[in-house]
C-alpha cells in the first residue's frame, strides 16, 4: 500500500506539490489526469524517491520513502517506473537492457537474469526481439521494453508516467493493451495518463490533479460524468 | 665499421633500425601518458559535470592553463623547474608528467562532454530499477556516454602521439628527435623526415582504422 500524507513538494521558491493526501491500495488501478504542469510527473518522482520532498510523507508497504535510514536502491526495486521516454540502453540488445538491472542490483546470476529477461520480454509480446538492439526497434517496442526493463525487478507497483505520449498515435494502443494487461494481472499501478479511454476502462479509481492540489478523487463514472470540480469539468470538456 | 667512417655516411639499414626503436619510444611515452592522462582525465570531467563549487573554481582554470599554453613551454618550464622543489626527473618522466596532465586536460572536456551526452531521463530511469549512484555511472553513464565521445577521445590520443615529438626538446631520442640525430649525420632530410612520418602514420592508421571499426559496430 502506498500512503501519501500532507505531501509538499517545492523546486526552490516552485510549490509544485500542495499537500498531497492519497492512498493507492495493493491492486488498484490508479489513473492522474490534469493539465500539464499540474504535478503530476513531480508526484511520481515523490513516490519513488527520485525528488526529495520538503514536507510530509510517503510509505510504501510502511517504509517511509524519504526517511534517512530508508535504503532507498532496495525500496525502488518495488517499484517498477515507466516513463514518457521510453530511455532504452542503446548499447544493450533488448534482452540485456532487462537483464542488467535483476544481475547488478538483484545479484542474479547471468544464466537467470536472462530468464527473467526472455520472461518478460515475452510477456509483453517482445519475445522475438530479445537479441535485436533499440536502434531497430518501433517507439512502442521500446516502451514495451521499457515495461519488461521494470517487471524484471518484480516490483508490485507500477509508475506509469505517461508512457504513451512521446509515441506516434499508431503505436498507442500496443503499449496501452500492455498496461491493460498489467492491470489484469492484478499490478497495482499509478498511471499519470491522457488518455482518457485508458483511464475510464481501466482505472479503479481517477484522480485530478490542478496546480499541483488533488482537486478530486472518484471512480471514472463519478468523474468522468459527475465531476464535483468546475476545473476538472473544464478540464475534461477541452480533453474531449 | 669505423666510428669515423660513418660519421658522415648515408643512410643505412642500421639507421631504419635505430628509427624504428625511436618508433617504439614515441609509442611507449605516448601509450603511458594517453593511458594516465584518460584516467586523470575521466576524473575530472566527472567532478566538472558533478559542478561542485571548489571543483569549477579551482580545476576548471587549472586545465585551462594546460590546455592553452603550448605544450612545449610547459615542457621545458617543467623540466627546468622541477629540480628547484626537489624533482629531479628525466626526459622521459619529466614528458610523461607533462603529456598526462595535457591529455588529462583535453579528455576532462570531452569525459563532461559524455556524461552530458547521456542526459538525465536516462539516468533517471537507470536509478529507477534501483541502481545505485555508482552502478548508473559504470553501466550505463560510462558505456553510453564513452560511446557518445569515443571518436572525439580518439582524436585527442592521436594529436597526443604527434605531441609527443615535442619532448625532444628535452633531450628523450624519440622518433623526432632520431631523425635529428640522423639528419645531422647524413644530410639527408628528406629521407630521413620521410621515413619518420611514414612510422608516425604507422603508428596512428592502424588507430584509426580499429576505432572507425568499433564505432561502425556500436552504430549498429
Ligand atoms: N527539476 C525541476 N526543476 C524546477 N522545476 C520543475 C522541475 N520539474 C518540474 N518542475 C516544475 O514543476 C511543475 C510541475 O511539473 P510536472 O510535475 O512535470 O507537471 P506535469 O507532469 O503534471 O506536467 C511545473 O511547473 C514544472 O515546470
Ligand atoms: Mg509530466
Amino acid at each position: 500500500m502506498i500512503e501519501i500524507r500532507d505531501l509538499h513538494k517545492y523546486f526552490g521558491s516552485l510549490h509544485v506539490l500542495k499537500g498531497i493526501d492519497l492512498d493507492v491500495q495493493k491492486g488498484e488501478v490508479l489513473s492522474v489526469i490534469g493539465a500539464s504542469g499540474s504535478g503530476k510527473s513531480t508526484l511520481l518522482y515523490c513516490i519513488n524517491g527520485l525528488e526529495p520532498i520538503q514536507q510530509g510523507s510517503v510509505r510504501v508497504d510502511g517504509i517511509d520513502v524519504h526517511a534517512k535510514g530508508t535504503d532507498i536502491n532496495k525500496l525502488r526495486t518495488k517499484l517498477g517506473m515507466v516513463f514518457q521516454q521510453w530511455n532504452s540502453f542503446p548499447h544493450l540488445t533488448a534482452l540485456e537492457n532487462v537483464a542488467l538491472a535483476p544481475k547488478i542490483v538483484k545479484g542474479k546470476s547471468r544464466d537467470e537474469a536472462r530468464d527473467i529477461a526472455a520472461k518478460q520480454l515475452t510477456h509483453v509480446g517482445l519475445g522475438e526481439k530479445l537479441n535485436v538492439f533499440p536502434s531497430s526497434l518501433s517507439g512502442g517496442q521500446q516502451q514495451r521494453l521499457a515495461i519488461a526493463r521494470a517487471l524484471a525487478m518484480e516490483p508490485e507497483y507500477m509508475l506509469f508516467d505517461e508512457a504513451t505520449s512521446a509515441l506516434d498515435p499508431e503505436l498507442v494502443g500496443e503499449v496501452l493493451d500492455t498496461m491493460r494487461l498489467l492491470a489484469e494481472e492484478g499490478m497495482t499501478m499509478i498511471c499519470v495518463t491522457h488518455e482518457m479511454g485508458f483511464a475510464r476502462d481501466v482505472s479503479d479509481r481517477v484522480a485530478f490533479f490542478h496546480q499541483g492540489v488533488m482537486e478530486e478523487i472518484g471512480p471514472p463514472a463519478q468523474i468522468f460524468s459527475e465531476a464535483q470540480s468546475e476545473h476538472t469539468r473544464k478540464f475534461l470538456a477541452n480533453v474531449r | 665499421m669505423q666510428p669515423t667512417v660513418s660519421f658522415f655516411s648515408g643512410f643505412n639499414i642500421n639507421d631504419l633500425w635505430f628509427l624504428g626503436e625511436a618508433a617504439l619510444r614515441t609509442l611507449w611515452i605516448s601509450v603511458l601518458s594517453i593511458s594516465i592522462g584518460t584516467v586523470i582525465g575521466v576524473v575530472c570531467g566527472w567532478l566538472l559535470y558533478e559542478g561542485k563549487l571548489a571543483a569549477t573554481l579551482t580545476l576548471a582554470p587549472v586545465l585551462d592553463i594546460f590546455r592553452s599554453v603550448p605544450l612545449i613551454i610547459q615542457l621545458v618550464l617543467f623540466y627546468n623547474f622541477a629540480p628547484i622543489v626537489g624533482l629531479n626527473l628525466d626526459p622521459f618522466a619529466s614528458g610523461v608528467v607533462i603529456l598526462s596532465i595535457y591529455t588529462a586536460a583535453l579528455v576532462a572536456n570531452v569525459a563532461r562532454g559524455g556524461i552530458e551526452a547521456v542526459g538525465d531521463p536516462m539516468r533517471r530511469a537507470a536509478r529507477s530499477l534501483g541502481m545505485t549512484y555508482w552502478q548508473d555511472l559504470r553501466y550505463v553513464v560510462f558505456p553510453i556516454g564513452g560511446r557518445a565521445v569515443f571518436p572525439a577521445w580518439v582524436g585527442v590520443a592521436l594529436g597526443v602521439m604527434k605531441d609527443s615529438a615535442l619532448v625532444s626538446v628535452l633531450g628523450y631520442v624519440e622518433l623526432l628527435k632520431a631523425s635529428q640525430i640522423l639528419i645531422t649525420r647524413t644530410q639527408e632530410p628528406f629521407l630521413i623526415l620521410t621515413i619518420a612520418g611514414a612510422f608516425y602514420f604507422a603508428l596512428s592508421y592502424p588507430i584509426s582504422r580499429y576505432s572507425a571499426s568499433l564505432e561502425k559496430r556500436w552504430a549498429q
